[in-house]
């Protein structure tokens, strides 16, 4: 009864390749969005930004890069972590040797030279596909790790190989560092995820997102109607490490602070990433989202229901969470094997003819 | 039907109706030792439909697969539209003007029918990433106009009502005439059509048919057709090239080539004693 599209025509082009075509989901998103920017930065303390809004958003983001290269382009890759690093450490460089640069270019230029990485670790995709390809991008995962932990360069030599993010300020408002306010490096972050899933957006539905699913979907039969394949996987690779990139920007100087680069970034991240990507639904911006949602709100949801709730011991709770996620995992993957978002397409498959199905 | 859709100019400037547009002269290709193609030259004239037949095994897919740039041949040349072709690839072909559709359907299967024609398109389309990143001004306009012309595509094959229909769940009649219309929305100077009837029941055929006869007329576009129902291949095409075993075995006129005993016999068979 709610969502109807009952009695919207469209009568241009324009209003029919809108971003959200139906007048509800329009609506749900600016209030989405209204929410996000305009009364949560009021709500927010410490623990909600660290614990949850920061992960949330940065893994949002990361997400989002990784499903562009994975679900839009079909090249499956496990180097997300390295390419995070990547990220990570040239903001840690730009920001050491260039204390005057703003820090909204120092995340931009990390994604930038981030984005020229993963071009360099995306040469052999034109060669090899599929697992072949997955294992080839693990060598950049386990390279990049190994290259930042043993070149005194990128730490700035410090002894313990750390790397820290000076204080770093917009606005007068200082986002980095240890004196940074939540609310200040909440609304940095999802004003970078907001503006970079727009541009997600409006890239994979125009040309170039439509050479990329075509690569995807048959490569022999996109090379015949014109698509350049070499260029079409790099574009995705450059893209998709520009967005991964920013994510490690963000996650080592807005959310943590200081790294030890094998810890933050190790092949678990790689996974974790990928997980959101399987999970939340290849091929689909919405499913990046829900994705990192679920990863990253359901331990925390289940940890505290089980201190908090039952009384469990931490440390018996850590140990169940973990098995809770791996069932939960396989449970929506039996439920919906292509992701939260294609079960949230369904479900609003039924609320269009709801209450009335035949 | 189509009385909306107006007669286009005949693409592919410089060459009238009826002169040669593409040239095949000795064409020899292997794949190590098994020849698949020996020692072939035919034409395909402007404006005309050029049918390639015989048996299994001829060697008529992969002769559509050395025109299209997908095979490279050891021996003979390829002209298009007058001028020598070197050794390209076969996007360097689609954007030359070659479009082609598959034996088994080659659609992109988790796109919509309404996207992959308009993947069709992605040669015309020019705007730079930039404006792709923001989706307004110049991008928007080349979409919408590029999507008015895939529109028209639409309504000529009559397939309105599964636009927005991801091609995975059509059935085959419907993804084949798809993939009709994504090669059209190339507008290619000359259209390769392997087997587009193959697994359809008769109407379907008479459907496909009707579309093929339209697109020749209305568009101009040259076709060069691959089919193993004979009916339609004489009713349809204006020259046939007949293959056996990679070599040529008869060319010329329909009515001319179904009396040629050597056709006969390559596909009746010969008795021997």
């Amino acid at each position: 009864m709610l969502y109807r599209e009952a009695g919207q025509f469209k009568t241009t082009y324009a209003a029919d390749q809108a971003i959200f075509p139906i007048a509800q989901d329009k609506w749900v998103v600016i209030a989405f969005a209204a929410i996000a920017f305009i009364a949560v930065p009021f709500l927010v303390n410490d623990y909600w930004t660290n614990a949850v809004f920061l992960p949330l958003l940065i893994y949002g983001l990361a997400a989002l890069g990784l499903n562009i290269l994975v679900g839009y382009c079909g090249q499956i890759s496990l180097g997300t972590g390295g390419f995070m690093a990547v990220g990570a450490f040239a903001s840690y460089k730009l920001m050491t040797s260039f204390p005057e640069l703003n820090i909204v270019f120092v995340v931009l230029l990390s994604g930038g030279i981030t984005a020229l990485v993963g071009v360099m670790f995306g040469l052999p995709s034109l060669r090899i596909k599929g697992f072949y390809l997955a294992v080839a991008t693990l060598a950049a995962q386990f390279f990049l790790i190994w290259l930042f932990n043993k070149v005194g360069w990128f730490y700035n030599y410090s002894a313990t190989g750390q790397i820290s993010a000076p204080d770093r300020a917009i606005f007068g408002l200082t986002v980095t560092g240890p004196t940074a306010l939540p609310w200040v490096k909440y609304l940095f972050c999802l004003g970078f995820l907001a503006f970079f899933a727009l541009v997600a957006k409006n890239v994979v539905r125009g040309r170039i997102g439509r050479n990329w699913m075509a690569i995807r979907d048959m490569d022999i039969a996109a090379e015949l109607i014109g698509v350049r394949p070499l260029q079409t996987k790099l574009s995705a690779f450059a893209f998709s490490s520009f967005y991964v990139g920013m994510a490690g920007s963000l996650l080592f100087a807005v959310y943590l602070g200081a790294v030890e680069v094998t810890e933050a970034f190790s092949i678990n991240v790689s996974f974790l990433v990928l997980f959101m990507v399987i999970i939340g639904g290849l091929g689909s911006i919405l499913g990046s989202f829900l994705g990192a949602t679920f990863l990253v709100l359901m331990p925390i949801m289940l940890k505290n229901a089980m201190v908090d709730g039952m009384g469990l011991l931490p440390v018996f709770a850590k140990h169940v969470e973990i098995m809770l996620m791996g069932l939960l995992i396989i449970f929506f993957l039996i439920v919906e094997p292509h992701g939260l978002a294609r079960l949230w397409q369904i479900t609003k498959e039924k609320l269009r003819l709801w209450p009335f199905p035949y | 039907m189509n009385a909306h859709v107006q007669p286009q100019p005949v693409p592919g400037s410089g060459i009238a109706r009826g002169d040669v547009l593409l040239q095949v002269d000795n064409v020899s290709l292997s794949f190590g030792g098994v020849k698949a193609i020996t020692n072939i030259s035919f034409d395909i004239r402007k404006g005309e439909i050029r049918a390639i037949i015989g048996p299994n095994g001829a060697g008529k897919t992969s002769m559509l697969n050395v025109i299209n740039g997908f095979y490279h041949p050891q021996e003979g040349t390829i002209t298009w539209r007058g001028e020598k072709r070197r050794k390209m690839k076969p996007y360097e072909a689609a954007s030359q003007g070659i479009a082609r559709t598959f034996q088994n359907v080659a659609l992109f299967r988790g796109m919509t029918t309404l996207d992959n024609i308009m993947t069709g398109r992605g040669l015309k389309m020019k705007k730079s990433f930039f404006w792709q990143c923001l989706h307004w001004g110049p991008a928007l306009t080349e979409e919408i106009e590029h999507r008015r012309r895939v529109e028209e595509i639409i309504d000529f094959l009559e397939i309105q009502a599964i636009r927005k229909t991801p091609v995975g769940r059509l059935p085959y009649g419907l993804q084949k005439r798809v993939e009709l219309a994504r090669a059209l929305a190339m507008e290619p100077d000359l259209l390769l059509l392997d087997e587009p009837m193959a697994g359809m029941n008769l109407e379907e055929k008479e459907d496909m048919s009707r579309f093929i006869l339209d697109v020749n007329q209305q568009f101009g576009t040259t076709i060069a057709l691959i089919e193993h129902d004979m009916g339609v291949v004489m009713d349809l095409s204006d020259r046939v090239v007949v293959l056996d075993y990679g070599r040529k075995i008869a060319d010329g006129p329909p009515e001319e080539v179904q009396a040629n005993q050597d056709v006969i016999d390559a596909y009746l068979g010969v008795p021997h004693g």
